[in-house]
This record gives C-alpha cells, sequence and structure tokens, in this order.
C-alpha cells in the first residue's frame, strides 16, 4: 500500500514521540538502581585498596563497619567536611559523593573552592587511610585508590582500573600482580619531601630511583605506566599539606 | 498476506508449533541461516554472559516481532527499515538499563555487545521477512523460536568453552582438583574467538551429519 507523505511524517513523529516517552521513563525508573550498583562498586573498590575483599552482596554493611570517617580536606589541608557514623557532621557535601575529576579540573583551572575526598579505614585497630586518585591514560581515563599506614607516608595498598587502556599491555595495571609492588613504599624521603611513587621503566633495580619510591613498570605499556606515575604525583600531591599536618 | 487462513485456528496449531520448534533445530538462526555468528563468538566465554544474551535477545526479537505485527497494516513501506530500527533500538536499550540495573557485573562484561543487538541480523531478518507479513499470535511464536535457537546454540558453546577453558560451569569449578594434579591443564585457546568458530562448526557438522537435508546439493 502506498501512503501520502504527509501520512509519513504524521507516523514518523508520533512513533518517535511514544519511543522518546518510553525510553524516557524506563531509564527515570531504573536510575536509583543503577545508581546504587555504581555506588557498591565504589565502595567496594575503596575497601579492595585497604586488603579488604568483599562479595558484591556484603559490601554496604563491611563499608559501614571498616570505613569510620569520611573526609573532605582542603587544598591547604584543613578539613571541611566530616562524615561519620551514618551522618554529616561538618560541611554540607558527603566525601563519597565528590567527584574526584570534577575537583582536579578546579585545581587545573585555579579555582579555590576545592575539597579532596579522603576514607578513613580501622582494620583491626590498624588506622588506615585511603586517598582516591584519577588521571589520564592512554585512550581514556584512570583511577583508583591508594591506602596509607598511619604514618601516611606507607603505602598499605593500591587498585587501580581503566576505562579503555590496551588489553595485555596497559590493561595489565588492574591486575593484583601490578598492584602488590606499591606495598610497602613511601611517598615522602627520609627528609620529608614528598617524591610520590613512580613506575619506572626498565625496573627500579637499574634506575636511579631509589627503591622505596618506584615499581616496575609494565613491558609495552610505557605511555600507561608513566601515566600512573603522573596520575599518583599530581593527586597525592594535593593532599600533602594535609598529611603534614597531621603526621 | 498468503500465510493468513480464513478461519479461525487453535491458538497451538500444529503450523503454529512448527513456527516455534523449526528454528530450535532444523531452520536454526546460527548454524542453518548462518546468521548472528559475530555475538555467538563474542559472549560465550561464560555460560552465565551466554544465557542473559540469549535471554535478552529472545526478548528483543519475541517483542519486537509482536510490535511489528500489530502496526504492519499501518507502517508505511517506503520508511518501513526505519520503523523496524527504532523499535529494535528503543527495545534494546530498555534492555540494557534493565541488566544495569539487576545484573550488572554481567552487563560490564557484556559490554557493547548488548547495543550491538541492534545490529543482530536475525532480527531484522525475522522482522522483515515474518512479522511484517503475519498475525501477531504467529509472530510471537516465530519470534520466541528464533530467539531460542539462536540462545540454545550459545549456551551449547559457551558450555564447552567455560568447561574447557576454566574447568568451571556457571562459574562453579567442574574438573576436580586431582585432574590438575596429574598435569591436566585449562586450554586457554578456547576462550579464544577462533575456538568458539570451531565450536559453531562441530555443532552445524553433528547437526547435518543428523539431518541429511540441510546438507546442500552442490
Amino acid at each position: 500500500m502506498q501512503h501520502s507523505n504527509s501520512y509519513i511524517f504524521r507516523y514518523s513523529a508520533i512513533m518517535v514521540i511514544i519511543v522518546a516517552a518510553m525510553l524516557a521513563a524506563t531509564a527515570e525508573l531504573l536510575k536509583p538502581k543503577q545508581l546504587d550498583n555504581i555506588r557498591i562498586e565504589k565502595m567496594q573498590f575503596i575497601l579492595s585498596s585497604a586488603g579488604i575483599r568483599v562479595e558484591k552482596k556484603d559490601v554496604i554493611p563491611t563499608y559501614n563497619k571498616f570505613i569510620t570517617k569520611e573526609l573532605g580536606v582542603d587544598l591547604s589541608g584543613n578539613i571541611v567536611s566530616i562524615f561519620q557514623n551514618g551522618k554529616q557532621e561538618q560541611g554540607t557535601i558527603r566525601p563519597f559523593e565528590i567527584s574526584l575529576k570534577e575537583e582536579l579540573d578546579k585545581i587545573s583551572k585555579g579555582a579555590g573552592d576545592v575539597v579532596l575526598p579522603l576514607y578513613i579505614c580501622n582494620n583491626d585497630g590498624k588506622t588506615i587511610f585511603i586517598v582516591p586518585v584519577y588521571g589520564k591514560g592512554l585512550w581514556g581515563p584512570l583511577w583508583g585508590n591508594m591506602a596509607f599506614a598511619d604514618d601516611m607516608n606507607t603505602v598499605v595498598g593500591a587498585t587501580f582500573d581503566h576505562k579503555a587502556e590496551t588489553p595485555g599491555l596497559g590493561s595489565e595495571i588492574a591486575t593484583t600482580v601490578f598492584q602488590a609492588q606499591f606495598a610497602n613504599k613511601q611517598i615522602f624521603d627520609p627528609s620529608g619531601e614528598f617524591v610520590s611513587v613512580s613506575v619506572v621503566k626498565g625496573g627500579v633495580k637499574n634506575s636511579s630511583t631509589p627503591e622505596a619510591h618506584g615499581v616496575d613498570a609494565i613491558s609495552g605499556g610505557t605511555i600507561t605506566s608513566n601515566a600512573v606515575s603522573k596520575m599518583l604525583h599530581d593527586c597525592l600531591i594535593n593532599y600533602v599539606p594535609y598529611f603534614k599536618k597531621d603526621q | 498476506m498468503t500465510t493468513e487462513s480464513k478461519k479461525k485456528e487453535p491458538l497451538f496449531s500444529a503450523k503454529n508449533k512448527k513456527l516455534f520448534s523449526l528454528p530450535l533445530f532444523g531452520n536454526n538462526p546460527i548454524t542453518v541461516q548462518v546468521l548472528g555468528i559475530c555475538s555467538a563468538l563474542a559472549i560465550t566465554v561464560k555460560l552465565e554472559n551466554a544465557v542473559v544474551m540469549a535471554i535478552s535477545v529472545t526478548a528483543v526479537i519475541a517483542v519486537g516481532n509482536l510490535i511489528i505485527s500489530l502496526l504492519r497494516n499501518t507502517i508505511p513501506s517506503r520508511i518501513r527499515i526505519i520503523v523496524q530500527l527504532v523499535v529494535i533500538a528503543a527495545l534494546v536499550i530498555m534492555v540494557d538499563q534493565v541488566l544495569k540495573a539487576f545484573v550488572y557485573d554481567v552487563s560490564k562484561q557484556l559490554s557493547v555487545f548488548v547495543g550491538l543487538i541492534i545490529t543482530n541480523c536475525i532480527i531484522m531478518g525475522r522482522f522483515e521477512a515474518f512479522a511484517m507479513a503475519n498475525k501477531p499470535w504467529p509472530s510471537l511464536l516465530d519470534g520466541i523460536g528464533n530467539g531460542l535457537g539462536y540462545g540454545i546454540i550459545l549456551v551449547i558453546i559457551a558450555f564447552f568453552r567455560e568447561l574447557l577453558g576454566f574447568g568451571t560451569i556457571w562459574g562453579y569449578k567442574i574438573i576436580p582438583e586431582s585432574f590438575y594434579d596429574f598435569g591436566y591443564k585449562d586450554n586457554g585457546f578456547m576462550i579464544l574467538p577462533p575456538m568458539a568458530l570451531i565450536t559453531v562448526g562441530v555443532i552445524i557438522w553433528i547437526q547435518r551429519s543428523k539431518n541429511k537435508d540441510l546438507i546442500e546439493k552442490n
């Protein structure tokens, strides 16, 4: 059957409106559930940097048990936000909800009102400070968490993930083999100067980097390795004033 | 409208049953029509992924077939492909949203392949070849049949790939530890796409040796 042009126009217009309304409704309806999944994944990721591995279904109770405090710190090391025992004790925004990417953008633009998230974990009486990191990889963003012992210098654990690093090469940063290297590294040198931890091409042993501040890079993943070094340096340096104050 | 019969026929008449069962084996979309191969290679590493994918495709194709069939007399023939694509795309986006909400881990592993259901030629093929010319009920059956026909093959491939590649089924260890002590090793090659293709080939071979009608004459 041949339809007129105006019929075709009306038909497509109505079809598009109905489909758009249906899709919008589905997206809105399922959004809370999807956001929950993303939050649970973030919690699981934070916990795993402190060495606490947990199944998806147990994440929320475990998180509430181990992460005793969430802090928001500004660039001069002052605490501007505290979230503790399930309620906001200081400041307005819960540190967990802060988008590190946006805060880092603010820093690069020189804006003043930066609040950086920091998680305090209590594992068997040991206090662990967990700092999220975010940066650019070869093909897409990299992110992760660094966990420090209570001297705020020694690394306890690290987790990294990525959006789209090269499989088998750069993507190896997400493996436990790579991440395990970070344990017991230090971000301050003996004189108290911030040096971060670098990922060293060719291996730490063959380089001038002191053993305490370097880990071995991934063969064939040089750009991603360098990106991890840069991410760690650029993110951790913002926390140095806070670390210095509390050390 | 040649297939429409004048008098009312029972819901599960022999013809309707055939619509449902034929694509499962005799006219399977993967092994006989050789459609939808790319997704069959990509997401059959683990049984769970294959089952989720099979359910997703079945849902899209069954509901899509029903919608297209209900609309078949109103769809202007000059834009029918566009209408079909809009229906597929809308359904796939919904499936994707549902997966993200309820089986987040699986949806992360399936990643782009859920979106790529849109380009799965089986679905377009059924809309164009069947739903555009048949009543809603037979279309629904045809959709479910084709979706499951696709799903069965996916599940069979995934079963062997996961068993031989990881030694597990649905994430549970099946091959006993003592095998490994004797030097048995999981075959990493099973996890790679070429072995999926070979597994499909073996299934086609077995099917054709059982059913001689499927063998081409030339």
